[in-house]
């Protein structure tokens, strides 16, 4: 084991020494995969099939074909939760990316700090949503708040209270625990670039900017993808967050697709049209991610460089 | 050890030669000097990133009385630790043993059937079974929790498991899964094929190797997956509140949720929950932190 091998080895082994006795690896396999399927695969097909019935959470399970997906379409609260979720999904890419790029962009060439920087941004992450939710709901108290210690009255707003801030604080929430992350990810790619390229426009004349936008951008095009996708197909499943700060509140002004699900599942006991939800859930997650994948004009690779 | 540095260092230098990287970030740093923009944003959002989690720590040892008449943003002066008492005293120490026990009872399962799942993939490539499950745990990752609690929760009900932690186990097991799989497939196919070979010429069994050669080869994976996992399931909202009801059989968040619901107005004693359930996270993040980003990029980096 201390020494290595001759790469001529390598180059003569044949490749079915591993496929003759992959039989006897095979079953090492067979745990994940039933674990995986019982709790995983078969809830996936469940949903859409109990997205098919009629059922109140706890007595038996009706056949009921179509009724629950007719009595969902026909709810005016789904266009609104799901307008919501674009909301919030959308906003908080627009906040969140061009401050990721920004701040990964200067970590990659700031070395002096960056360790320190990397280690404390890293805090937002470790905290439970819920930590993070309660948190947040005791400073935005307009009363006894960040607002008047700090002696600020526009911090002073009834944050919570008012149906146009709410969506903003759940952003502003988001993106204080998932900016640190995403810079993190920009300065990986960022010091994948070759400094040459940069030599050369120096030599070419390129300003800074135009360093920036002819050089920075384009090639670290794959990351802003994969950093895109993560932020988007994440935030349709927001549910601790909203479910705490705001309960969806004021009113439905922050019913996002993941909580009205659970309201009309566990709270109002329609499972049927909580899993027509589900799977609409599902399929837009499934869509948003394909669709970005075909912006990235690439396979299924992941780009998290240097994390 | 050695050895891995060595076969680890061959491995890059082959990958670093096709590829014109940058010989670090100094000469990159010259050339982007002076991006103030990007200074203010880094630092700004810093101080953003600190103010809540100040705020928490201070707000936690102010009297009740205090909060409303001090400065929300400034430390008290007579610090106190009466509201930790309280915490302790309405069971935070019981919620904690929940969350221990569902973290643990979750993740070391859910790590060792992954490892045993990567090292089958990794070693039984070509066999269109694995190639299967493998794409499988693939398309697991786009699976969000939220959309199949429903059919979880049912399952969970004809299994007579409902109300207990075993509940919340299960699922977690199978959701840490994809991403373990993925993590540490990629790092097991880092191990030389020769040493594979070599196992095998001295009479190993597949266990043999698993156990005698893959394992500490991959242990820095493992941390990394094993801390990843433990963080998501310790931090777990859902599963907790759609498959418990009873206030003994609550883990952390809810018993937060709870708290905040119990105390009310009396913010300091909230703050103290928070803090005081989130200090085991940040200790174990400051002993295991270089290993989970190390392990994190040597996972994603291909």
């Amino acid at each position: 084991m201390t020494t290595l091998a001759p790469p001529a080895v390598r180059a003569q082994e044949p490749k079915t020494a591993g496929r003759g006795r992959s039989g006897a690896v095979v079953w090492m396999a067979l745990p994940a995969l039933l674990m995986f399927i019982a709790f995983a695969i078969i809830p996936l097909l469940g949903v859409l099939g109990l997205s098919f019935t009629t059922w109140d959470g706890i007595g038996a399970i009706h056949f009921t074909g179509l009724t629950s997906w007719k009595a969902e379409l026909e709810d005016p609260e789904l266009p609104h939760s799901l307008w919501v979720t674009f909301e919030i999904m959308i906003v908080s890419w627009l906040v969140q990316t061009p401050i990721s790029i920004l701040i990964g962009v200067f970590l990659a060439a700031f070395k002096r700090y960056r360790g320190l920087l990397a280690v404390l941004y890293f805090v937002p992450l470790l905290l439970s949503s819920v930590a993070i939710s309660i948190t947040y709901k005791a400073l935005l108290d307009p009363n006894f708040g960040l607002g008047t210690g700090l002696g600020i009255d526009l911090l002073n707003q009834d944050w919570l209270g008012s149906t146009k801030l709410a969506l903003w604080v759940l952003v502003f929430v988001v993106s204080w625990q998932y900016v640190p992350f995403h810079s993190l990810i920009y300065q990986g790619a960022v010091r994948q670039i070759p400094t040459s390229l940069f030599e050369a426009a120096q030599i070419d004349g390129a300003g800074r900017m135009r360093q920036f936008f002819s050089i920075t951008l384009p090639t670290i095009r794959y990351t802003i993808i994969t950093s895109s996708t993560l932020m988007v197909v994440g935030s349709l499943t927001f549910f601790d967050l909203i479910y705490v700060l705001t309960a969806g509140g004021p009113g439905d002004s922050t019913r996002a697709l993941a909580l009205e699900m659970y309201r009309k599942g566990f709270m109002a006991d329609l499972m049927g049209p909580a899993s027509v939800i589900a799977v609409i859930l599902v399929l837009v997650g499934l869509l948003l991610a394909q669709l970005l994948r075909r912006l990235g004009g690439r396979g299924d690779e992941s780009q998290l460089e240097g994390v | 050890m050695a050895t891995r540095a060595s076969w680890k260092g061959s491995e890059l230098t082959a990958i670093d030669t096709s590829v014109p990287v940058g010989k670090g970030a100094t000469s990159v740093g010259r050339l982007l000097r002076l991006n103030w923009l990007g200074g203010t944003f880094a630092w700004l959002w810093l101080v953003i990133v600190m103010v809540p989690i100040y705020w928490i720590v201070i707000t936690s040892v102010k009297t009740q009385s205090n909060y409303f008449v001090t400065n929300s943003m400034l430390p008290p002066k007579d610090p106190t630790f009466a509201n930790y008492q309280l915490v302790v005293q309405s069971g935070i120490v019981h919620y904690f043993l929940n969350s221990v026990v569902v973290s643990v009872g979750a993740v070391v399962p859910a790590v060792a059937i992954s490892f045993m799942a990567a090292y089958a993939i990794v070693r039984g490539a070509g066999n269109r079974w694995l190639r299967t499950m493998n794409s499988m745990f693939l398309l697991g990752l786009a699976i969000p929790l939220q959309a199949v609690i429903i059919p979880v929760y049912l399952i969970i009900i004809r299994l007579h498991l409902y109300d207990t932690l075993l509940a919340i186990i299960l699922p977690s097991i199978a959701f840490a899964i994809p991403l373990s799989v993925l993590v540490l497939s990629n790092f097991i196919r880092d191990v030389p094929r020769e040493l594979f070979e070599s196992m095998r010429m001295d009479g190993a069994t597949e266990w043999g190797t698993l156990w005698r050669l893959t394992f500490p080869l991959t242990r820095p994976a493992l941390v990394t997956v094993t801390i990843y996992n433990a963080l998501g399931i310790w931090n777990g909202f859902l599963l907790p509140l759609v498959l418990t009801q009873s206030p003994d059989k609550r883990t952390i968040p809810l018993a937060l949720v709870g708290f905040q619901g119990q105390f009310n107005v009396n913010v300091p004693a909230i703050a103290a929950a928070v803090t005081l359930t989130t200090l085991p996270i940040i200790l174990l993040y400051a002993i295991g932190r270089r290993q989970l980003l190390s392990g994190l990029t040597a996972g994603f980096s291909r």
